[in-house]
């Protein structure tokens, strides 16, 4: 037995208030953090993440305040990123209950930074988020993407993916910047391109609209785990259903 | 009743007392300068390097294991399950030594951290797993298991490339290999079973 495939909610939030983005803009009010991390939880959601989307520096207080409330009734892992700056922010996050963090903007800019942090806090609770695109211009054919995927980095998604691993990233959230809010399925190229050519999991994310694009994500796109939010979030399916479908078609998951 | 958690430094305890708060147990940080006398229970958490969680606890090395041999319980969580034992393949220096045995990094050909929900299988009875009879997902983020000498002591076992003791109890000394305090429904029944036998 290895682990289990997990299903992982995820939750943007918006000065303490989460909201689903497509295409990382257009935003919609969803809820509340608190109440929606202990439904997740309920339904069987294996972990969660936290994007704190608009991450200025008005609404840092405001993101401790919720990861420290969420820490104090969720008794699943749960990841928080976005806007994660400096050494400082990674510590004030963790030391408010969240079992990991994921840096995207900070990892492509100093890159020390996250072996830096992998020692001092372990790989496990080291996510680097990773926005790719597809574009001409790096021989992978998908291009690094940062500050919430406005800007084109000129890097090969699949070399930085590398590069992190060496670094001491304990895992890799992989979004299509393409797919993402689309519900169309999760970019199953990029997604398996990254998955076999790196030892730490890889969390697919980007557009998951079913429970079968979930299955294809986590069997032919050779993720560890997948990550959505607006299918859960306005209730379309539930975690349960999809981990029960999972099941049914031969993946391990925890039910 | 109060329970104490050693702090050692690095770890982030945050939810482990926030798992026993849930479970209405008042919890308080200990470090090296205060004594164990007045608490029920001690709770060894677990994060972090092996060498560096021995120096941390070198000072309260003795008050615990007062504590322990005047009945207090001990409940050890990853690192601190292994806290148990006496030497660790990760780095120098001793453990507690209250159980033989050895801790040892997980074979090569597996993915380490052995990260992620896994089964746990009871084993013989248990206190920690008594409402269970068939195999529990449970949270593990470690690299490194313990492997007792004496096979009696192992309550719980899970697979991951071999298979290894992933719950220990004798007497009043429990440890978990896995994180109950982030393990769902599964790991809040566990915390429940201890704090209800140490309260009786």
């Amino acid at each position: 037995m290895t682990v289990a495939k997990r299903i992982i909610p995820c939750l943007d939030v918006d000065n303490g208030k989460v909201v689903k983005g497509k295409h990382f803009v257009e935003l919609k009010e969803a809820g509340d953090p608190v109440e929606l991390a202990t439904r997740y939880r309920d339904e069987g959601a294996d972990e969660l993440v936290f994007l704190d989307i608009t991450a200025t520096v008005e609404s840092r207080d405001t993101l401790y305040d919720v990861v420290k409330k969420v820490a104090e009734v969720l008794d699943i892992p749960f990841t928080v990123g976005g806007g994660i700056r400096s050494i400082e922010d990674a510590y004030k996050i963790l030391r408010n209950g969240a079992d990991k963090i994921s840096i995207n903007t900070m990892a492509v800019e100093k890159p020390e930074i996250v072996r830096e942090l992998s020692k001092k806090y372990g790989a496990q609770c080291i996510v680097v988020a990773i926005d790719a695109k597809r574009t001409y211009r790096t021989s992978s054919g998908f291009e690094v993407y940062t500050h919430g995927a406005r800007v084109a980095r000129n890097i090969d998604a699949l070399e930085w993916a590398k590069r992190v691993e060496e670094l001491g990233a304990g895992e890799i959230l992989l979004t299509s910047i393409d797919r993402d809010g689309t519900k169309e399925g999760y970019d199953l190229e990029l997604t398996s391109l990254i998955s076999s050519n790196v030892k730490i999991p890889v969390i697919a994310s980007g557009g998951g609209g079913t429970p079968k694009h979930i299955y294809e994500a986590l069997t032919f796109g050779k993720a560890d785990a997948a990550l959505a939010a607006s299918i859960f979030h306005y209730r379309e399916y539930t975690i349960r259903e999809v981990k029960e479908y999972l099941k049914r078609m031969g993946v391990a998951v925890r039910l | 009743m109060e329970l104490a958690v050693i702090d050692y430094g690095a770890s982030n305890m945050f939810s482990l007392i926030a798992s026993f708060n849930r479970a209405n147990i008042h919890v308080k940080v200990v470090d090296e300068s205060e004594g164990l006398g007045r608490y029920s229970a001690i709770i060894l958490p677990g994060v972090g390097n092996f060498t560096s969680a021995v120096q941390k606890i070198e000072k309260l090395k003795n008050k615990i294991l007062d504590s322990i041999v005047k009945g207090t319980f001990i409940f050890g969580i990853c690192l601190g399950m292994q806290l148990l034992f006496g030497e660790s393949e990760e780095g120098d220096g001793k453990g507690l030594g209250i159980f033989d045995g050895k801790v040892v990094r997980f074979p090569r050909t597996m993915k380490v951290p052995h990260m992620g929900w896994n089964l746990v299988k009871p084993k013989g009875y248990s206190l920690l797993l008594s409402n269970f009879r068939g195999e529990m997902w449970a949270y593990f983020a470690h690299s490194y298991y313990p492997k007792p000498s004496n096979d009696a002591i192992i309550k719980g076992t899970t697979c991951y490339g071999i298979e290894f003791a992933s719950v220990v109890e004798e007497g009043n000394i429990f440890g978990t290999q896995f994180h109950p305090e982030k393990s769902g429904e599964f790991g809040r029944q566990v915390i429940r079973n201890f704090v209800e036998y140490v309260r009786r």
